[in-house]
């Protein structure tokens, strides 16, 4: 049974080839980028006044912090600021 | 009309210092009167790359401080007289360079000369964003591997905002990539990023693909940049890189796998003599 799995794992290791660490790389890469190249744009008070915002919203409402999405996009010419917030239900 | 070039990378030991030096030399020898200067301030290296460092006298920094005019810090290079070397200063102030100072000096540099290599210092501090400021290209230089790459985009973001063209709204500064340490053979095994993956993500024109080559380490211990060894490989593709920089069409050479079978038998009965 031994010898069978061992010709077996051979077998497969022949046939599918682990992943060449080059394409890892640029997988990894692609990523990364991608992702810092949209924060690049991001004006530096960003942050913070995505903090304020959420505060003030939570004053008035019991909002889940986790259920926020802050997106600033750039269109030509001008920017978007997007928030996405989800209330909870009314009981 | 004078260029200013930056050679940046973001990610140290890439091989900036080994590209201003050659570029700077392949743009003196088409007969264009250059400057190269180092902004790694603390750390000077440019000079021992061109084999100059016993002629220093005086710096970068004591010129912006008015301690020493430009004429009396610039070295002129041993073999061509057309380039001419600012060395960095060894100073631990991090200060040391100014906005305005390093305007004031590249200003007069401008009255003389057809270009000016900024060679930057590794990082995204002061030395680095200062060499880049003032510049109207930039060759980004790029190591086939992950930190280098990602490093790079860096610097291509710091290119486009803060930069006195980007300030100014004054077109965009020309980008340029040059890939540095390239193993086609590691390549062709895929252990190595290769030139098209390189391409599809940073996006930039491309000037030239330097192999991985013992010539950079010969050059570097006898202080003359690689350039000059028009015998190497590394050494040719720089020269390839300058014409390219200049408008020239030059096809890429050294991304094939030595595999001459003709070189391959000679070195076989080389080694049997031996």
């Amino acid at each position: 049974m031994n010898l069978v799995n061992n010709v077996f794992s051979r077998l497969t290791n022949h046939f599918c080839r682990p992943q060449k660490s080059a394409k890892k790389a640029k997988e990894r890469l692609q990523i990364i980028i991608s992702h810092e190249r949209a924060r690049r744009d991001h004006p530096d008070y960003l942050a913070s006044m995505q903090k304020e915002l959420l505060d003030v919203i939570a004053k008035y409402v019991a909002i889940d912090k986790d259920a926020v999405r802050v997106e600033l996009e750039r269109q030509e010419g001008c920017s978007v600021l997007e928030l996405n917030i989800v209330l909870p239900q009314q009981e | 009309m004078t260029k200013i070039i930056v050679v940046t990378s973001g990610k140290g030991g890439v091989g900036k210092t080994t590209t201003s030096a050659s570029f700077a030399v392949g743009l003196a020898n088409r007969g264009f009167k250059t400057a190269v200067i180092d902004f790694d301030i603390g750390l000077r290296n440019l000079d021992l790359i061109m084999g100059c460092e016993r002629r220093v006298v005086y710096d970068f920094v004591n010129v912006i401080r008015g301690e020493a005019n430009l004429n009396q810090a610039l070295i002129r290079d041993k073999h061509n007289k057309e380039l001419y070397i600012l060395p960095a200063s060894q100073t631990r102030d991090k200060d040391a360079l100014t906005l305005e100072g390093v305007g004031t000096v590249l200003d007069e540099l401008r009255k003389t000369f057809d270009y000016i290599v900024c060679d930057s210092p590794a990082g995204i501090e002061r030395g680095a964003q200062l060499a880049m400021y003032y510049a109207d290209s930039a060759i980004v230089v790029t190591n086939p591997e992950v930190s280098s790459v990602r490093d790079s985009d860096r610097m291509l973001g710091l290119l486009s905002s803060k930069t006195k063209r980007a300030e100014e709204g004054n077109g965009k500064i020309t980008e340029h990539l040059l890939l540095t340490r390239y193993s086609p053979k590691r390549v062709s095994k895929g252990e190595m990023l290769s030139l098209e993956d390189v391409n599809e993500i940073l996006a930039i024109p491309l000037l030239g693909v330097i192999p991985e080559s013992p010539a950079v380490l010969k050059a570097s211990n006898s202080g003359v940049p690689v350039i000059v060894d028009s015998e190497s490989d590394a050494g040719q593709a720089y020269a390839d890189a300058v014409a390219r920089y200049l408008g020239e069409e030059v096809p890429l050479r050294f991304l094939e796998e030595k595999s001459n079978w003709l070189k391959r038998i000679f070195s076989f009965k080389e080694k049997e003599v031996v």
